[in-house]
């Protein structure tokens, strides 16, 4: 067995550097993605006819192709048709939030579905208009009811993220592989990437459970 | 108040409801009652087009209810409801529930809405259950929250369908007790009921509906002792 850390050391805080490039990523496409989802689920229970074949279209669209494609059109393709480059950062926002916008919208769509035909009408017969009934009654009830699987789609995030590798952004996977490089030694860069990946997901679980205990105490 | 010409309504191919046509005036406490499926639980949907009618015209005031144009929102806020399975809101607090729509919809600053919403709860008997989450309550509890929600809106005319047909039985008489102080304010009422002796007692007008059709419209003393139609004697026969 060959496995020496000893190497690679004094290139850890050099990797550890990524974690700001893919906490920011994840975070902005996060955001994107969460907002761009809830106007989706928005168009798919709209009564326009047009406006849920375009949602239905983007999902099927997003959800049907790899994501590593989506990012590499957006990157390399993208500036053909815009006329001006695009660098890896927002590219990679960009990428990740419009694909995640599709899993996100499933999911608070089902929510927003599994929430009591009753709210809605109770809310009808007192007069409130559709914009604060969605806004204050219905949605926070399905956010509830859908933030295990909301968590989930954000841990898929972060680990997907290490895609951006390919554009070359500076994150965490991209540093690993490049000290692999310098070294000739990419087990323990590599092992150690998956440790800092772990251990984000992990940090994101035990959040995702205590703003879970937060929104039960209704119950 | 409320007047109701030929209405009609089907879901599918189901006629529900077959050419209805009553009044309901202010001040009148109506009672409508009728086997299970009879649609007196569409009948009284219909009225705040919680249910759009398939044919027929519905008037509140000198509003026509069932015109598309007319703006149906600013007529619910005078119409309050309450429901069998109560609906009310689970994230938010009693009193919340109460002041919600007052200072959303009318835009009600936070204290008025909330004295408001403190003063009905005290009337309902649980004023001290505020802060407590909708969950916490019995059914019976609740169904008086939402009694007190639908009246933070001060209403005209309150319609309750059949607001006591998921209590426990010894919850049915806290909530009935509520619904006849309000009788006793003048309240404009339509309730759907299997509540016989409430109807008999508290009620102006009793409808009896049967199979889509209003079959009676008598005051209580005539229906429940002398029903007309043979179908209402059944009916009576079976419930008393």
């Amino acid at each position: 067995m060959d496995l020496d850390f000893t190497q690679i050391a004094p290139s850890i805080p050099y990797i550890l550097k990524g974690l700001g490039i893919t906490i920011q990523i994840v975070l902005a496409a996060a955001l994107l993605g969460f907002t761009l989802g809830i106007i989706l689920t928005l168009f798919k229970i709209s009564k326009f006819r047009l406006l849920r074949w375009f949602a239905d279209g983007y999902t099927s669209v997003f959800r049907g192709t790899p994501m590593v494609l989506q990012l590499l059109i957006i990157y390399y393709g993208l500036p053909q048709i815009i006329g001006f480059e695009i660098t890896a950062f927002p590219a990679a926002v960009i990428a990740f939030g419009m694909n995640s916008a599709a899993y996100i919208s499933e999911i608070i769509r089902a929510g927003i579905l599994a929430v009591d035909k009753g709210q809605s009408e109770a809310s009808l017969a007192l007069g409130i208009p559709y914009r604060p009934m969605m806004k204050d009654i219905i949605l926070p009830q399905a956010m509830k009811n859908i933030l295990p699987a909301l968590m989930n789609e954000f841990i898929t995030l972060t680990k997907e993220s290490a895609v951006v590798t390919v554009i070359g952004a500076m994150d965490v996977m991209r540093r690993a592989y490049i000290v692999g490089g310098q070294t000739y030694r990419y087990f323990e860069p590599l092992l150690i990437a998956g440790i800092i990946y772990y251990i984000l997901v992990m940090v994101l679980t035990i959040f995702g459970k205590a703003i879970e205990r937060r929104m039960r105490k209704s119950d | 108040m409320i007047k109701v010409t030929d209405l009609e309504k089907s879901f599918g191919g189901n006629t529900v409801l077959k050419g209805i046509s009553t009044e309901i005036k202010e001040g009148e406490v109506v009672a409508i009652i009728g086997p299970s499926g009879s649609g007196k639980s569409t009948f009284l949907r219909c009225m705040n087009l919680l249910e759009t009618p398939t044919k027929g015209e519905i008037w509140y005031r000198q509003t026509e209810v069932t015109d598309h144009k007319v703006d149906i929102m600013s007529i619910r806020q005078n119409i309050g409801m309450v429901f069998q399975h109560f609906h009310l809101f689970p994230h938010k607090t009693v009193l919340e529930n109460l002041t919600y729509a007052p200072m959303t919809v009318k835009g009600m600053t936070t204290e008025e809405a909330e004295k408001i919403g403190l003063n009905l709860l005290s009337k309902v008997g649980l004023a001290e259950k505020a802060a407590e989450y909708p969950n916490r309550l019995s059914g019976g509890q609740k169904q008086r929250v939402a009694i007190a929600r639908a009246l933070a809106m001060s209403p005209e005319v309150m319609l309750f369908d059949e607001p006591t047909s998921a209590l426990d039985p010894e919850m049915v008489k806290e909530v009935l007790d509520v619904m006849k102080s309000l009788v006793q304010t003048g309240m404009t009422m339509a309730i759907v009921t299997h509540e016989m002796g409430f109807a008999r007692e508290v009620a102006d007008r009793v409808l009896f509906l049967d199979d889509g059709k209003l079959v009676e419209d008598s005051p209580p003393a005539q229906f429940f002792t002398s029903p007309r139609s043979s179908r209402a004697k059944e009916f009576l026969e079976k419930m008393l």
